[in-house]
C-alpha cells in the first residue's frame, strides 16, 4: 500500500501532476457547491465547452489561454441570455445550441490554425505532461477563484438561496451573477488542465452533489466538497499511473464512486439511511 | 407617506404587467393587496423591492428612491415558502442572519448587535429553540415565521408579505396576526398580498384592489365592497367571493 502510494512520487512528472490536480480539484470542489445549489450544472457544462475557441485563439495569438477562455466563457453565457430573452425558445434548448455552436467553432479553429495544440490534450486533459507555464497559470487562476469565492462567500450563498431578498437589501445581484459566471469560466480553464473540457463539468458538479448528501450546513458542505474532490484527484492520478489508463477518466470515476457511496450510505440523505426522516 | 407610487407601469419585453398603478400608504398600517393570480401583485412587489424597474411612473419609499431605500434596509420581502429551495443547507439562524447582511460590512461578519437582533427576532416568532435546525426540516408555518423573523431582524420600515397565510397552521396564523399588530404599533407599514378575503376583513386597515392596475385603495370599510371585488375578480358574483369560503374553493 505504502509503495503503491509512494512509488509514483519518485517521478517529477507525477509529483507535478498530483499537485496540480489536487489544486484544481480543491478549487473546482469549492465552486461546485455554488453550482449545485444554484442549479447551474447545465450552465457549467455549457461554459466549459464554450471556452474551446477562446483557448485555441489565445494559443494562436500567443496570449495566456485563460484570457481567451474567460472571454468566450462569459461571451457564451451572454449569448445564451440574449437569445433566451429575444426569442421564444426555451432556456435549456438555447444553452444546448449555443455551447455546441461555440464548441464546433473551436474544433474548426483547431484544424485551421497552424499551431502545435494537441486537441486531445484540451479535450481529455494532459496533467501528466503539464508544462511549467501552464502550472503558473493554473496557480494564478486558482488563487483568483478562491479569493473571489471566499470574499463573496455569504453574498453568493444568499444569491443562490434567495435573490429577491438579496436585491431588496441593496445587493447587486446582476453583478453577482456575472462574478459567479466569470469564476466558472476561470475554473473551467483550471479544470481543463487536469481532466479536459469534456469532463470538467464533473469537477464542477460531482463534489458539490456528494457533499450535499452528507450535510445540512453550508460550511461543512464546502469542506466536504473540497476534501472529496482533492481525494478523488489524487487517487485518480495514482490509479491511472498503476493501471496505465486515462487520468481524466480515473479522476472522474473516483469522484463518481464517492458520490455513489454518499448516495447509498449518507447518514441522513442516503437511500440506506438509518433514520428515515419523518415527514409527509 | 411610507410608500408612494404614482402612475407606475411595468412591462416585461413589451408585455404589460402593470399600468398606471398609484397608491399612497401611510406609516403604521396593515394593508391587504388583493387580486387574482397574474393581476400584478408580485410585479408590484418586485417594483417596490427594486427587482424590476418601472418603465414609467415614480416610486418613493420613505420619500426616497427605491435604490436609496434598499441601501437603508427600508424594505423587507417575505417570500412564499414554495418559492424557496427547502433543501438548502442553511440553518434557521443563518436565514434570519441574512436579514442583517445589508447592515454589515462587505465580508458580512456579524457583530454582537447583529446577533442580538437575530436572537430577538427569533424570540418574537417563537423559533429560538429551533434555531440550529436546517430550514428544510421546519413545517410550512415555522418556515414562514423564520422568514418573518428575517424581516424583523432587518428592522425594515416596509414589510412585503407574499401570501403569508397560505398553508400555515392555526398557531402560526395567530402568532403572525399578533406580530402584525405589534409591528404596526412600531410604525411599520405591512403590505400583505393575499387572495383569502376573510383575512383582509379581519385585520387589514387598508386594502388595495389590483387587476393590472390599482382599481381602488383606501380604508377597508370603504373600499372592500362587493362592486369593487367584482371588478377585481373580473365580474364573478361577489357573494361567492365575500362568503366565508373564498374563491379558491375547488370546483365540484
Amino acid at each position: 500500500m505504502i509503495t503503491w502510494l509512494l512509488e509514483p512520487l519518485s517521478h517529477d512528472f507525477m509529483v507535478r501532476a498530483l499537485l496540480v490536480s489536487a489544486l484544481v480539484g480543491g478549487v473546482c470542489g469549492l465552486l461546485s457547491c455554488y453550482m449545485t445549489l444554484k442549479g447551474w450544472a447545465l450552465m457549467g457544462d455549457a461554459v466549459s465547452h464554450a471556452v474551446l475557441p477562446g483557448v485555441v485563439l489565445a494559443y494562436a495569438l500567443g496570449l495566456p489561454f485563460s484570457l481567451g477562455a474567460f472571454v468566450f466563457g462569459v461571451g457564451s453565457v451572454t449569448a445564451i441570455g440574449f437569445v433566451k430573452q429575444k426569442s421564444r425558445v426555451k432556456e435549456d434548448t438555447v444553452i444546448g445550441l449555443v455551447f455546441t455552436g461555440f464548441f464546433a467553432l473551436g474544433l474548426v479553429l483547431v484544424s485551421k490554425t497552424r499551431s502545435n495544440i494537441d486537441l486531445t490534450h484540451i479535450l481529455f486533459g494532459n496533467v501528466l505532461g503539464i508544462s511549467q507555464a501552464d502550472i503558473q497559470q493554473t496557480l494564478l487562476i486558482s488563487a483568483l477563484v478562491v479569493a473571489v469565492l471566499l470574499l463573496l462567500r455569504r453574498d453568493l450563498l444568499l444569491f443562490c438561496f434567495d435573490p429577491t431578498h438579496a436585491r431588496s437589501i441593496g445587493i447587486n445581484t446582476g453583478v453577482l451573477h456575472y462574478v459567479l459566471l466569470s469564476v466558472l469560466s476561470l475554473a473551467a480553464v483550471a479544470g481543463l488542465q487536469s481532466v479536459g473540457i469534456i469532463l470538467v463539468v464533473a469537477m464542477l458538479v460531482t463534489p458539490g452533489a456528494t457533499a450535499y448528501l452528507l450535510t445540512d450546513r453550508f460550511d461543512r458542505m464546502t469542506l466536504l466538497a473540497i476534501t472529496s474532490s482533492v481525494l478523488a484527484s489524487l487517487l485518480g492520478v495514482i490509479i491511472s499511473y498503476w493501471s496505465d489508463s486515462s487520468t481524466a477518466g480515473c479522476i472522474v470515476l473516483v469522484q463518481t464512486g464517492l458520490f455513489l457511496l454518499a448516495f447509498l450510505f449518507a447518514p441522513r440523505h442516503g437511500i440506506f439511511r438509518q433514520h428515515p426522516e419523518i415527514g409527509p | 407617506m411610507r410608500i408612494e407610487a404614482d402612475q407606475v407601469c411595468v412591462d416585461y419585453n413589451g408585455r404589460v404587467a402593470l399600468y398606471d398603478a398609484s397608491l399612497h400608504l401611510p406609516a403604521g398600517s396593515i394593508c391587504g393587496l388583493v387580486g387574482m393570480n397574474g393581476a400584478g401583485k408580485s410585479t408590484l412587489f418586485k417594483a417596490l423591492t427594486g427587482f424590476v424597474r418601472p418603465s414609467r411612473g415614480r416610486i418613493r419609499i420613505n420619500g426616497q428612491r427605491v435604490a436609496q431605500a434598499q441601501r437603508e434596509q427600508a424594505v423587507a420581502y417575505v417570500p412564499q415558502s414554495e418559492s424557496i429551495d427547502c433543501g438548502f443547507p442553511v440553518s434557521v439562524w443563518d436565514v434570519v442572519m441574512m436579514g442583517r447582511y445589508g447592515a454589515m460590512n462587505l465580508l458580512r461578519i456579524p457583530r454582537q448587535s447583529d446577533r442580538i437582533a437575530v436572537r430577538d427576532a427569533l424570540e418574537r416568532v417563537d423559533l429560538l429553540e429551533l434555531r440550529h435546525r436546517p430550514i428544510g426540516s421546519l413545517s410550512g408555518g415555522q418556515r414562514k415565521r423564520a422568514f418573518l423573523a428575517r424581516a424583523i431582524a432587518q428592522r425594515a420600515s416596509v414589510l412585503l408579505l407574499d401570501e403569508p397565510f397560505n398553508g400555515v397552521d392555526v398557531r402560526t396564523e395567530k402568532l403572525m396576526a399578533e406580530l402584525f399588530l405589534q409591528l404596526r404599533r412600531d410604525g411599520r407599514t405591512i403590505l400583505i398580498s393575499t387572495h383569502d378575503l376573510s383575512h383582509v376583513r379581519d385585520f387589514c386597515d387598508l386594502v388595495v384592489l389590483i387587476n393590472k392596475t390599482v382599481l381602488a385603495y383606501g380604508e377597508t370599510s370603504e373600499v372592500f365592497t362587493p362592486e369593487n371585488l367584482a371588478l377585481t375578480f373580473g365580474g364573478m358574483p361577489p357573494n361567492l367571493l365575500t362568503g366565508p369560503s373564498s374563491a379558491e374553493e375547488p370546483e365540484p
